[in-house]
């Protein structure tokens, strides 16, 4: 899809997931481009999350190879300690915060593998990351607990941000926020996104999302990635699941508002 | 993979103007030592940074660089960062936005007040605890008269559930350990009153303590470290799922639903494992008297009928509802205040155990006085 000059960050080739006799994905192959926003959708139980995990070591497959920043992640000489050293940062679906620390802490664990770093520096860093986030001073002495749902994924974001990573996984960042919560996150991934030069990967339901973050998306279905491409590429595919995700009433909707906002900027 | 570059730093002090070029990757590792330097620098003189030559910045190195220019400005100066790259100017610029302004809360000072205020609370603390703890028993009762008046809307299923729960399946657990307090007791007893040629007088120590005391208690004590945690569990996850909310929406009460059962269950099966631990006790004792002292089974059986009042068995068993009553209430309270954290769960669960051991341990201090006053 034109893309064949670009730096590959990650790649997945022939990837098999078997829970029992229960095959999740079969003959899965991708790849995410340096600095694109990835859009991975899929009907419920089609694997989204097992693939998120998969990419970060959390499943190891039956099959397949899985490659990340150049290192066969699946490789048995490869040790889990190189991803700390923050080439990925991951926020699951409830921010998945240390509830036993405050929200500033939990920034900090990443940093605390730097060797030699000034622990009151990463304490200010630890603030900027949170501030960052678009989460006020305060919460930083919050707990977990204390925190509403979204400002606990935008805890979770600035987590998976401390160490400032190249690609960040994010499961689901939109479920469960009102509709001006989620907008502002999308707003906040796509910013972040470009200003500090990530790749994203993101796992969503949000039609919203998809319109107004991602460069590309990837459509999961029958165990495999069934097509990736542009919005506007995805609207002319004629799977039927596809067809129905991307033509259905919500769809058109999240379309049609997209644009009139298009329509307002551009004209 | 980025290529290893070291960082460099090197600061140029001129007449009119510090001028510090960087060069090479910085990221979060150097940062101390940038920032370090960056400190050292005159704040009497214009600066200029040259970034011409860095290959990699990284949010950690914009922050160092965006407060370096904040305490420029507060000094007066001019800082002018050239050869940012359009990557590295969007991150300094996003970097700069987005430090905060810390807003530190006033420490409140320390007065000796506070500590009296403290103890105040954790004073006014425990008394509308005792207050919320007899709020749940009149609930028990409630839902038991409601239950009484309209047996239909009572959970015989649960209740039985529960008996198996709370009272069958203990049975293995008090009755060894009742076995083994009996074997201690007449060993110990064995040992002692050997010395004054007493030894038969055995079965009247191990008869009134199990009888009495031992055999009640320890079963309390058993139950409330088994029973108080799983009620608080059970009760404090449906809680935590909004479980029990749902209940009280869709009409069901849930005093009468789960407190009634696993409380009443308690009240049945408590002192039915009392019952159970003061046979095994005695069993343990007489098999341990015949070892040691060559007390015969038939002789042990003799003297405790002769030497052992029936008040004994009457002043352990009373206790037993009261103990039972103690644990559910616990258990249950501390499963209603489990709020919608994991970590609330945990700490509820073991501070019921806690609770439930202690509060059965002054009440059978409360009932040792209560007989002794009344001669029992």
């Amino acid at each position: 899809m034109g893309a064949e000059g670009r730096d590959i960050v990650v790649s997945i080739r022939g990837l098999r997931n078997q829970f029992g006799s229960q095959v999740v994905h079969e003959d899965l192959d991708l790849d995410i481009y340096r600095g694109e926003i990835l859009g991975v959708v899929g009907g419920s139980g089609t694997g989204k999350s097992v693939l998120l995990r998969t990419i970060v070591g959390l499943i190891r497959p039956a099959e397949g190879q899985v490659t990340v920043l150049g290192d066969d992640v699946l490789a048995e000489t490869h040790d889990p300690g190189d991803e700390v050293e923050g080439r990925w940062g991951v926020m699951f679906q409830d921010g998945a915060l240390f509830s036993s620390l405050t929200v500033r802490e939990n920034v900090e664990v990443p940093m605390r593998t730097v060797e030699g770093l000034d622990p009151d520096i990463r304490r200010q860093l630890a603030d900027l990351k949170i501030s960052m986030v678009g989460l006020p001073y305060f919460a930083g002495d919050k707990y977990p607990s204390e925190l509403s749902g979204g400002m606990r994924k935008r805890a979770g974001l600035a987590r998976a941000l401390a160490l400032d990573p190249q690609i960040v996984f994010l499961d689901e960042p939109t479920a469960g926020l009102d509709p001006i919560g989620a907008a502002d996150f999308d707003t906040l991934i796509r910013g972040l996104s470009r200003a500090l030069g990530l790749t994203v990967f993101l796992v969503t339901h949000d039609l919203d999302t998809l319109h107004a973050v991602c460069d590309r998306i990837a459509v999961l279905a029958d165990r495999k990635v069934l097509v990736t491409g542009t919005m506007e590429e995805m609207l002319t595919v004629d799977h039927p699941w596809v067809h129905e995700y991307f033509h259905g009433p919500r769809a058109r909707a999240a379309l049609e508002m997209r644009d009139a906002q298009s329509g307002l900027n551009g004209g | 993979m980025d290529e290893g570059q070291t960082p460099e730093i090197e600061i140029a002090e001129g007449a009119d103007v510090v001028t510090v070029t960087l060069g090479g990757a910085w990221t979060l590792a150097d940062v101390t030592r940038l920032d370090a330097d960056l400190r050292a620098l005159p704040s009497d003189r214009p600066l200029g940074v040259d970034m011409a030559a860095v290959t990699r910045l990284d949010t950690a190195t914009a922050w160092a660089l965006s407060t370096l220019k904040s305490r420029v400005d507060a000094a007066g100066q001019s800082l002018e960062i050239k050869g940012a790259g359009p990557g590295a100017a969007s991150l300094l610029q996003t970097v700069g936005e987005a430090i905060p302004i810390p807003s530190d809360p006033a420490e409140p000072p320390f007065r000796m007040s506070n500590i009296l205020a403290d103890l105040g609370e954790v004073v006014a603390g425990a008394l509308s605890f005792l207050l919320a703890l007899l709020g749940y028993f009149g609930l028990f009762l409630i839902s038991l008269f409601r239950a009484l008046r309209h047996p239909r809307d009572f959970p015989v299923t649960a209740l039985v559930h529960h008996c198996e729960q709370v009272g069958l399946k203990a049975v293995p657990i008090v009755s060894l350990m009742a076995f083994l307090i009996g074997v201690v007791l007449a060993f110990q007893g064995a040992t002692q009153l050997r010395q004054f040629g007493a030894e038969v007088f055995v079965v009247d120590l191990i008869a009134i303590s199990i009888l009495r005391e031992l055999g009640i208690l320890l079963t309390a004590i058993i139950v409330a470290g088994r029973t108080a945690s799983a009620f608080t569990a059970a009760i404090g996850s449906m809680k935590m799922r909004e479980e029990i909310d749902a209940m009280q929406t869709l009409g069901i009460d849930p005093a009468m639903s789960l407190f009634l059962p696993r409380i009443l269950a308690l009240i049945i099966m408590l002192p039915i494992l009392g019952l159970i631990a003061n046979l095994m006790g005695l069993i343990g004792g007489c098999v341990m008297a015949w070892v040691e002292l060559q007390i015969s089974p038939a002789m042990f059986s003799t003297r405790l009928v002769d030497g052992t009042d029936i008040s004994h068995v009457i002043v352990g068993m009373v206790k037993a509802p009261v103990f039972a009553v103690i644990i559910g209430v616990v258990g249950c309270h501390a499963g209603m205040q489990v709020k919608s954290n994991a970590e609330s769960l945990g700490r509820r669960t073991s501070a019921a155990v806690v609770t439930a051991i202690f509060s059965v341990i002054v009440a059978d201090a409360l009932f040792s006085i209560f007989f002794a006053q009344i001669g029992m």
